[in-house]
Order: C-alpha cells, then sequence, then structure tokens
C-alpha cells in the first residue's frame, strides 16, 4: 500500500488534540521547535505536524491531530483524530482547552476521556482569559476531571515547563490519571455495564470495550464493522502495526456505507 | 433502553431498524457529556468582573426559537419592500431613456437603408431584450445586493444557519444546508459549489439537488415584477404592503419545498442518520460600507448584469428570428408555443410561458423578455415601454391572477439554468444527478402548478 506514511510510531508517544483556535499549534511549536515534519493525507486536506522534543533526556514523539469540537466522527477531521487515539494509544494524550470558553472545550475533553486514561489537560490562553475576568481554578478542575490539569499561556511560554514535567511524570507512571468518566444514566449505564464483558471477550487485546459499547449501543458500529477493523489491524500487523492505514479503510458512521 | 434492542443491533448488524432508538440513545448521551461539561465548568470556572458581550444579549434574540424566526420573516419583508420601492423609479426611468435609444437606433437603421429584417433582428429582437434586461434588472439589483451583502458582513447569515437548523435536522438532512441555501439567494451555481462544506456525501447530494428552490438573483426580479403588477394591483392602496409580501411568501414557500423535498429525499433514495455539526458564531463586526458598495455593485449587480446581458442579446435576436421565420402559416415559435400550449394550460400556464422557460434555460434572467417578444410577435401592437402597458399586455394575452401566481411558481420551482446543472454535474461527478436535478425540481414544479390551478378552478366553479 503506497500510501502508508510511516511503518510505525516511534515511542514514546504523545498526541494533543484540541478544539480549532485553542493555541494547539503553538503549543506543539513551543514543544518541538524546529523538528517538526507534515505529512498529509492521500487525497484528502488533513494534515499531521509531527515532531520530537527532549524533556530530561526522554525524547519524545508527539503528534498534532487536527483541530476537532468532538470525535462523534462526523468529518473526515474528526474520524481521523478519533482512530489516532483509537489504535494508535498514544502514550500521553494531551488536550489543549482555551480558557475563555471552557465549557464547550470539556466536551471533548469527556469524550477523549472514553477512550483512552492517558490524559493531560492543558488550559492555554489563560492570560487572554484573565483580561476577560475569567479564572480557570486547576486543581478543582483536576479534581473533577479526575486527569492532571496544566494551565498554559503558551504563546508567552507560560507553564511550558510544568507541562512538559507532566507528560513525563504520566509516561512514566508517577501519575496515574483516573479519568471520572460521564454517567449516562441508570439504563444505559446497564447496558453498557452488560455489554463490556461480552466485548472484552470477544477483541480481547486493543479497542476500549466501554468506548465499543457506546458506540454499539448508539449505532455508529456494529459487531461487523469492529470486526472489519480488527482484520484490518491484523493484517497491518507486524511492520506497520501502526500505519495510516486504518484511517483509510476504517467505515465512518453507518450511513456513509 | 433495554438490552433487547442492542442485541438486535448486534444481530444484524443493520442500524436501519433501530435507527429512531439510536437517535435517541445518541443525543442522549451527547446530552451527558454536555451536562457534564456545564456542571464542571461551573465550579471550576470563576467570573470577575465579567460581563455578557452585547453580542451575546444580541444572540439570545436574534438565534431563539421565537423572536430568532419572527425577525428573519420580518427582515426578509423589509428587504423585498426596500427594493420593490426603491427599484421602481429608477425601473421607470431607465426603461424610458433606453427605449428612446430604440427609437433613435431604429431611424438610424433606416436612413442607412438597411433592409426590414436586420431591423428586427438588431433591434426588436436583440437590443430590446437587452432593454428590457437591464430596465427590470439593474434597479432591484442595485438595491437588494448591497443589502445582502450587508447582512453578510454584519455576520447574520451564520444565525440564519442556526435558526433554521432545527427544520433541517427534522429533514434528516445537515444544518450545513442553511448555509449553502442562503448562498443559492445570490447563484444557485454557487450555493451548488457551496454544498462542499457538507461532509456526509449523502447530505450533500440532498443539499446540491435542492439549492434550486429557493430563487436567485436571475429570478428575483420576475418575481418581484409579476408580484407588483399582479399581487399588489389587487389593492391599489396596499401595493406597496402587499407585493413585498407575497414575494417573502414565496421565498418561505421556496424553503418548505426545500425542506419537504429534502424530507423525501432523505427518507427514500438517500436514506440515513442526520449527522450532527458545530457552528460557531462569528462576532457581529460593523461592515464597511464602502467596501459594501464596491462588493456588491462590482462583484454581483454588474456581474450578474452583464452575464444577463450577454446571454440576452443573442437569445434576443434568435427568438425573434423563430418568431419570423414562418414555417407553413405559422412561425417556430407560435407552433412551438400551440404544442406546448395543452400542458400549459392544464397547470394554470399557456405555451408562451413554458416556451420561455424552456428557452430561458440558458439564464433565467431572461425568460420575461422572450415571454414578451412571443406576445408582442403574435401582432399585439402593445409596445410595454411602461409598467402598465405591461401588464396590459399579459392580460390581453389572457394572463388571470392565477396565470400570475404560477408563472412565479414555476419560476420559483422549475428545472435549474444551464449553469447550475453543469456545476451539478461537476460536483457530483455524475451527468445523472444533475438530469435528476432537472427532473425533480420540474415535477415539483408542474405538480404544485396542477394543484393551484386546479383549486383555482375549483373556487371559480363553485362561486359561478
Amino acid at each position: 500500500m503506497d500510501f502508508l506514511l510511516e511503518d510505525s510510531f516511534p515511542r514514546p508517544l504523545v498526541a494533543l488534540a484540541g478544539n480549532p483556535n485553542t493555541g494547539k499549534s503553538t503549543i506543539f511549536n513551543a514543544l518541538t521547535g524546529m523538528k517538526q515534519h507534515t505529512g498529509n493525507w492521500p487525497g484528502k486536506t488533513v494534515s499531521l505536524a509531527r515532531g520530537t522534543f527532549y524533556h530530561k533526556n526522554v525524547r519524545f514523539n508527539i503528534v498534532d491531530l487536527p483541530g476537532t469540537y468532538s470525535l462523534l466522527a462526523n468529518s473526515l477531521e474528526e474520524q481521523v483524530a478519533r482512530n489516532f487515539i483509537l489504535f494508535n494509544r498514544p502514550d500521553v494524550m494531551l488536550v489543549v482547552t482555551d480558557a475563555t470558553c471552557l465549557e464547550r472545550n470539556l466536551n471533548l475533553v469527556l469524550q477523549i476521556m472514553e477512550i483512552t486514561d492517558r490524559i493531560i489537560v492543558c488550559v492555554n490562553l489563560i492570560d487572554e482569559a484573565t483580561k476577560k475576568g475569567i479564572y480557570v481554578d486547576s486543581d478543582v478542575l483536576s479534581e473533577e476531571l479526575g486527569v492532571p490539569v496544566v494551565a498554559t499561556a503558551a504563546r508567552r511560554g507560560i507553564g511550558l515547563y510544568e507541562l512538559k514535567e507532566m507528560i513525563l511524570k504520566v509516561y512514566s507512571g508517577e501519575i496515574k490519571p483516573s479519568p471520572r468518566k460521564v454517567n449516562y444514566g441508570e439504563e444505559l449505564e446497564k447496558a453498557i455495564g452488560e455489554l463490556v464483558p461480552r466485548l472484552e471477550k470477544t477483541f480481547s487485546d486493543g479497542i476500549n470495550p466501554r468506548w465499543l459499547a457506546l458506540n454499539i449501543i448508539s449505532g455508529d458500529y456494529s459487531i461487523e464493522d469492529i470486526k472489519k477493523l480488527i482484520k484490518v489491524r491484523d493484517k497491518n500487523r507486524g511492520g506497520n502495526a501502526y500505519g495510516y492505514s486504518y484511517f483509510s479503510t476504517v467505515p465512518r458512521n453507518r450511513e456513509l456505507r | 433502553m433495554d438490552t433487547r434492542i442492542f442485541q438486535r443491533s448486534q444481530e444484524t448488524g443493520n442500524s436501519d431498524d433501530i435507527s429512531h432508538v439510536t437517535t435517541d440513545v445518541k443525543d442522549l448521551i451527547v446530552e451527558k457529556i454536555y451536562e457534564k461539561a456545564e456542571s464542571i465548568s461551573r465550579k471550576a470556572v470563576r467570573y470577575e468582573g465579567f460581563r455578557e458581550s452585547l453580542d451575546k444579549k444580541i444572540d439570545l434574540l436574534l438565534t431563539s426559537k421565537v423572536t430568532g424566526i419572527l425577525f428573519m420573516l420580518l427582515l426578509l419583508g423589509v428587504i423585498f419592500w426596500l427594493t420593490l420601492v426603491g427599484a421602481n423609479y429608477p425601473s421607470r426611468i431607465l426603461a424610458k431613456i433606453l427605449f428612446g435609444i430604440q427609437g433613435f437606433l431604429e431611424s438610424f437603421l433606416v436612413s442607412i437603408g438597411a433592409p426590414e429584417w436586420v431591423n428586427g433582428f438588431l433591434i426588436t429582437g436583440m437590443y430590446k431584450t437587452m432593454a428590457w434586461v437591464v430596465s427590470v434588472m439593474l434597479p432591484p439589483m442595485a438595491i437588494f445586493f448591497p443589502l445582502f451583502t450587508f447582512l453578510e458582513d454584519l455576520g447574520y447569515l451564520p444565525r440564519v444557519a442556526f435558526n433554521l437548523d432545527y427544520f433541517f435536522k427534522r429533514s434528516g438532512t445537515h444544518g450545513k444546508q442553511a448555509l449553502t441555501m442562503s448562498m443559492g439567494f445570490g447563484c444557485n451555481a454557487a450555493g451548488v459549489v457551496s454544498c462542499r462544506i457538507i461532509d456526509s456525501p449523502r447530505e450533500r447530494i440532498i443539499a446540491i439537488l435542492t439549492n434550486n428552490f429557493v430563487p436567485c438573483n436571475g429570478r428575483f426580479p420576475t418575481l418581484m415584477l409579476l408580484a407588483s403588477l399582479f399581487i399588489g394591483g389587487l389593492a391599489p392602496d396596499l401595493g406597496w404592503l402587499l407585493a413585498p409580501i407575497a414575494v417573502s411568501g414565496l421565498v418561505v414557500f421556496g424553503v418548505f419545498t426545500t425542506l419537504v423535498v429534502s424530507k423525501l429525499l432523505a427518507s427514500t433514495l438517500l436514506k440515513g442518520l442526520p449527522s450532527s455539526f458545530i457552528l460557531e458564531l462569528p462576532p457581529y463586526r460593523p461592515p464597511h460600507i464602502g467596501g459594501i458598495i464596491i462588493r456588491s455593485i462590482y462583484e454581483r449587480t454588474l456581474f450578474v448584469l452583464g452575464r444577463a446581458v450577454a446571454v440576452a442579446a443573442p437569445a434576443g435576436g434568435i427568438i425573434w428570428l423563430l418568431a419570423n421565420i414562418k414555417l407553413g402559416n405559422q412561425s417556430l415559435l407560435a407552433q412551438a408555443a400551440a404544442f406546448l400550449d395543452p400542458l400549459g394550460r392544464l397547470v394554470g400556464l399557456d405555451g408562451y410561458i413554458l416556451m420561455a422557460f424552456i428557452a430561458g434555460l440558458p439564464a433565467n434572467e431572461i425568460v420575461l423578455p422572450i415571454l414578451l417578444m412571443g406576445y408582442l410577435a403574435q401582432g399585439s401592437m402593445i409596445s410595454p415601454d411602461n409598467f402598465a402597458g405591461l401588464k396590459d399586455l399579459l392580460i390581453s394575452n389572457g394572463w388571470t391572477i392565477l396565470t400570475a401566481i404560477n408563472t412565479m411558481l414555476f419560476s420559483l420551482l422549475h428545472f435549474p439554468c444551464a449553469t447550475t446543472l453543469w456545476t451539478i454535474r461537476c460536483e457530483t461527478g455524475k451527468a445523472r444527478w444533475a438530469i435528476f436535478a432537472a427532473v425533480l425540481t420540474t415535477t415539483v414544479a408542474l405538480l404544485v402548478c396542477f394543484i393551484i390551478a386546479s383549486l383555482y378552478r375549483l373556487v371559480v366553479w363553485a362561486i359561478l
């Protein structure tokens, strides 16, 4: 398959997600400096910027995912971001949020929390928020989400060292985030609870069973879809276990097929 | 939600039969996520010396379910009122000047001894059609475009999309279709191109196929003129109010048709679940008046007018030829009209009107001039150099209020112009979608006109 850009992503892998216009790219640039390059999707204009940075002698690989408001996979950007988190399972998931409109940004954070545990929330643009009279309490936010929170003003370089520290700590396991997941109400949680053990049996490795259960219940995927996904993944095992080929073969919403 | 339901989804692997359930579940999931986001941000975010911006207060009014829709309708009415009232006077002056020049040109051609047919082809055919297009179209466009551009600059259009999202979601289509529909008011070809912003192919096709149900600038002048002549003419004292209401009503009906046809397509040919989207309402910006005038006059008014004139002049010449080349003892034009007449009569129109729409395929702007030429070529001696004369000409050719209403409806709903059809072909990559768009819209147009004509005849029959 000639459209494979890279066989696999070197580890440790940090992925950067967030709403558009949250300063995600500023943070990416601040972390990587000039050590980055961009790969384009075959045929489409979704690009992934990639780079590296060192912190305390650990070489981190970082990928800048497309800016999205959600992961419900309605657009190609959302699909790419979601599948990356789902299949490449980054070692540290960094979600950048905008302090001036945190509520809207939290929707994405909560959705990512369904897929992976190793999350750090970066509250960016705190300088602009202060100017507008908006103050975000990182400790309360961290407590409520169950994941570490770092406040930054990336354009002025504020909070970047703390951010790198946190990435290292989460990677090394010194800090273990335990996301407090959304409770979808008694009925739905019961349904998820019944489905998860069976999914764990069927799909013993890889995809987060709770996320799978949610998507099966909401009708985005059927068991057949998931099996197809697994097959694709297994085919790509070995040489290119983390290849890009997933993105082009994973079906989108059911309606599109 | 019980386990039985999702087990079924596992077994069949088909979401169609549980679509109503899954939509509810998806809504529930999204709702819970939003709730949690709200509750967390309430605890973690503190506002000090922060006040709600003026934008947000205005948006509360302009995007609420009730006042938002009311304001939209009111705005639509005011825009058409301004356009109709404002365009009336300059249109008359332009017509007077341009038809005055016609006299000069005619006597010039006669003086250099040009043959009769040259005079007919160049003046009665090409020049007159062109003069019509300019005098009827230029003033409304010169008023309507700046107003529309003003709203665009102000940042109001995303609010329109926001207000209409609910209705489109109910039709099983994408909320962004409200935006592509708004683009269609300018030009349907542009509207079709703008459908690229819709990601789901299913929803994009629906948006493309139904874009033509909102009147573009080529059709607005026809609608406005007929509305002010016939609807406004119903009550001379209230004409200034009735005509804009009629045009607004037509636009609303066009939007309504868009929704109904979208719903039909979404539940038959192009089945599927609507996908959600997030629309950021940009801040309101004070528009730059100078920029608006330059952009709306140069880039839109003169562009559309130029295109119209470029099509109208040769088309006028060709129609004149058709009207004057005789086969047997009837002109080609009259024969074509006679052929179309039974169908035309059935749907409350006539053969000449249908023929004018067919001949207007290259551009909708020339439908009315072609129609008038068709009538005039029949030997009628009225020269419509003023609006009263125009109305008399139409009435003397058997027009009633029904003809006027159905001509407006047919103009609103009929097949897209050649440019739009070509754009549909390019955007979908398949000629069959363009053909389907033409068949679909024309069927709807004929059906609606037939129903209106039948109702009208029923009422007339009941009264007499």
